[in-house]
């Protein structure tokens, strides 16, 4: 199959190319970045006019039920979902049921996955059994089973010494490993975040100081064994800057925050809103912006929507009851075009923290429209203006707080090794 | 270009799109001259209860669920008598917790109720925003009132304290109140600190230990004091709260005895407050704890009229949700 797009500006945060341009891609790698000749010969041209063509986006935390019960989506919904956002590449998370820290869950997921041809999919295992924090996986045997990174999803490992265990044993195989940081004692079971609109509300708080002693131990503890580590989802300022100072030391640790920490606050809670339930909690306006800051400063290696889709029938039930997340993946691309807007990034920086920062935060290879790369794109349209409608979504997931919001910036075609996954 | 951002958690589901208020969920966000009017519909109810024939007619042929997932003997008996004296048909059940989490939802069991053609549910929830989740979910079609849910309010027992307060103390504007005791996990000092704010009270403080009174309390208006002495100092009207004995569980207090210690009310530290301040319990009162029985039953505690006048504050309520429900003859 070749293709070619043509007039379409592209932008490479790979290079930092920015220009009107022709795309060829040929047996699904880019052949030309430039000018395409006239005559070249192609089974499809795409008229790129008024759309801009980047490296296709990783998701590095999308939770796809699968496997599951089905209720709340599954593999197919939810790549479904990530490839109307033109995002090509997503890393599982491996609090499914039954958790992924066995080969079989593993070969199942990439199995169905090659099925569907949708996004690829990296799998991620437990780094812990059953996520319990209290024995390692079998890291190699996962890792022969396709596992990419090691991760805990949501579950801290309460124990220091079987952390230390698990990183040193991590390090040997080179993967990285993904931490959710937080003190689970001083976290207990807090729904939001911790302030005097938890007070109010009357719902048990969640402490930012919690993720912030949190880090610091897993920073430290990381430190002896060089284990690289990636903290996906931080909601203080203050955790921010402890992976800046562990940088700083030539230490491997990155981070990651949801678009949902840089647009909501715990304000969005409201009159209990479960829409706005989040793990780590949307925490104040304060912290919020100091997110941002260091959005803005380059302190922060990639944003996720951390999707995480539950079905209908959860919408019936209390504040407390009520799971954590937000479906978000879909939307991920016009919610950070937001930050555009508000003058905080500028479109490339703003790609490059949703395509390559990712990939260099899961050791994965860096996503690029070069003569050569692997063509896997996504082409938008970025002054269309819609408002969002959460019934109008692939995913499973009608959880999000941004309904009636207005958005800017619609995906047009999802390209994946060069063949065409979504076209709106 | 400017693109809106619509936020959810801004509505407020005790009003209706029209800004009526159709159910009660908590004090917070009432307006002034709406708890006004329960409080004086409240005083004609409270004359009401001295004449031989106590029923009036105002909410006949209605019925009204009491919807309880948690125990109660005050608030649910004087729910259902002030159904009663209205003329309503009253249903009582209750649910088990243990149920709603394995079995039906919170919002099948309201369904299955309204396929009956109720009118209103009373419901106490053991969590923080239940009573919001139904009010959403029924809107219009029939009213709400929360008779507690979880840490988070208990509505009429707040406009019950300050009928109290200002039946007995005086003008709430001009009276400063104390709230001791178990503040974090109260649902009746949330909604009373709402409901005196709006009444114009120039000063509430609340008054506990840290680990039941956090400094972050300060970000609903009161003032904070972890000291009983500098507490009471001047107060008009003292709230105690009762307090939970899971609380020594959860390590927050070493016992209830060092509570009673530091911060239970007896007659000598009555002394520290205004001579003949107010006492006030919502009960169930642990004696020897969080009141002294001197106090409990001394002159100036007023406990067993605030049961008296929560009868007259729950029928205002009832009548005027009802009214509004009804077509807005009481509403003006």
């Amino acid at each position: 199959m070749r293709r070619i797009i043509r007039n379409v500006r592209v932008m490479d945060p790979s290079d930092g190319f920015d220009a009107i341009a022709d795309l060829a891609i040929v047996a699904g790698k880019i052949a030309i970045r430039g000018a395409v000749a006239e005559d070249f010969q192609a089974d499809e041209i795409l008229d790129g006019a008024g759309l801009v063509a980047c490296p296709g986006l990783i998701e590095s935390s999308l939770q796809a039920h699968t496997p599951g019960h089905g209720r709340d989506g599954d593999l197919a919904s939810e790549l479904q979902a990530a490839v109307a956002g033109g995002v090509t590449q997503v890393v599982l998370r491996p609090d499914t049921q039954p958790v992924a820290d066995t080969p079989a869950v593993l070969q199942e997921q990439q199995l169905l996955a090659e099925k569907l041809a949708l996004a690829r999919v990296q799998v991620s295992a437990a780094l812990t059994t059953g996520l319990r924090g209290q024995a390692l996986s079998e890291m190699t045997a996962l890792m022969d089973a396709g596992a990419r990174v090691f991760s805990q999803a949501k579950q801290p490992v309460h124990s220091a010494a079987l952390l230390r265990l698990a990183l040193s044993y991590a390090a040997d195989l080179g993967l990285p490993v993904m931490l959710h940081p937080e003190d689970p004692e001083l976290a207990a079971h807090g729904v939001m975040n911790e302030s005097g609109l938890s007070l109010r509300l009357g719902l048990p708080g969640r402490t930012a100081v919690a993720e912030q002693v949190g880090i610091q131990r897993d920073i430290a503890i990381a430190a002896l064994s060089g284990c690289p580590l990636f903290f996906p989802h931080l909601s203080t300022g203050g955790a921010v800057a402890a992976v800046k100072a562990a940088r700083k030391r030539g230490e491997a640790v990155r981070c990651g925050v949801s678009i949902h920490h840089l647009l909501l606050s715990e304000q969005d809670v409201g009159f209990f809103n479960v829409h706005a339930k989040l793990l780590p909690p949307l925490r104040s306006l304060a912290e919020r912006n100091a997110l941002r800051r260091a959005v803005a400063d380059g302190d922060v290696t990639a944003i996720s929507s951390d999707h995480s889709p539950w079905g209908v029938d959860r919408e019936s039930m209390t504040f407390i009851q009520a799971p954590f997340g937000i479906s978000g993946v879909e939307w991920l691309l016009p919610l950070t075009l937001r930050l555009v807007d508000d003058g905080l990034l500028g479109l490339m920086a703003a790609l490059r923290l949703l395509s390559t920062g990712p990939a260099q935060a899961l050791g994965l290879p860096l996503p690029s429209l070069q003569v050569g790369s692997v063509a896997d794109l996504c082409l938008f349209d970025p002054e269309a203006v819609f408002t969002l409608n959460p019934a109008s979504g692939a995913s499973r997931g009608r959880n999000l707080p941004y309904a009636q919001w207005d958005l800017r910036g619609r995906v047009r075609y999802t390209l994946v090794e060069g063949r065409v996954v979504f076209r709106a | 270009m400017s693109l809106s951002t619509f936020r959810f958690g801004d509505g407020n589901p005790q009003y209706d799109a029209q800004g009526r208020l159709r159910h009660l969920l908590n004090t917070e966000g009432l307006r002034e001259p709406e708890m006004l009017q329960i409080l004086d519909t409240a005083e004609s109810f409270l004359s009401i209860a001295q004449r031989s024939v106590k029923k009036t007619p105002t909410l006949r042929g209605k019925t009204i669920v009491n919807l309880f997932f948690e125990n109660s003997t005050r608030t649910r008996s004087t729910f259902e008598l002030a159904a009663k004296r209205l003329s309503a048909d009253v249903l009582n059940i209750a649910v088990s917790t243990s149920s709603t989490s394995k079995g039906e939802s919170l919002i099948d069991t309201v369904d299955n109720l309204m396929a009956m053609q109720v009118d209103g549910f009373v419901i106490r929830h053991p969590e923080a925003g239940a009573a919001h989740l139904i009010a959403r979910h029924l809107g219009d079609s029939a009213l709400v009132i929360n008779a507690g849910d979880g840490q988070h309010a208990h509505p009429t027992q707040a406009l019950l304290d300050v009928f109290t307060i200002r039946r007995l103390a005086g003008p709430i504007e001009d009276r400063v109140v104390a709230i001791v005791g178990d503040v974090l996990h109260s649902r009746v000092a949330r909604s009373q600190i709402h409901a005196l704010s709006i009444l114009g009270c120039p000063e509430i403080r609340v008054i506990g230990p840290q680990t039941l009174v956090p400094k972050e309390l300060s970000a609903l208006g009161v003032h904070v004091y972890h000291d009983l002495q500098a507490g009471l100092r001047g107060v008009d009207v003292i709230c105690a709260l009762r307090l939970q004995k899971e609380r020594m569980e959860s390590h927050r207090l070493p016992s209830l005895d060092e509570f009673h210690r530091r911060f239970g009310l007896t007659p000598e530290r009555l002394q520290w407050a205004q001579p003949d301040a107010l006492v006030l319990h919502p009960g169930p009162m642990n004696r020897g704890v969080e009141i002294a029985s001197e106090v409990a039953d001394g002159h100036q505690a007023v406990i067993l009229q605030q049961v008296a006048h929560g009868l007259a504050v729950r029928m205002a309520v009832l009548t005027l949700l009802a009214g509004a429900a009804g077509g807005g003859e009481n509403h003006a």
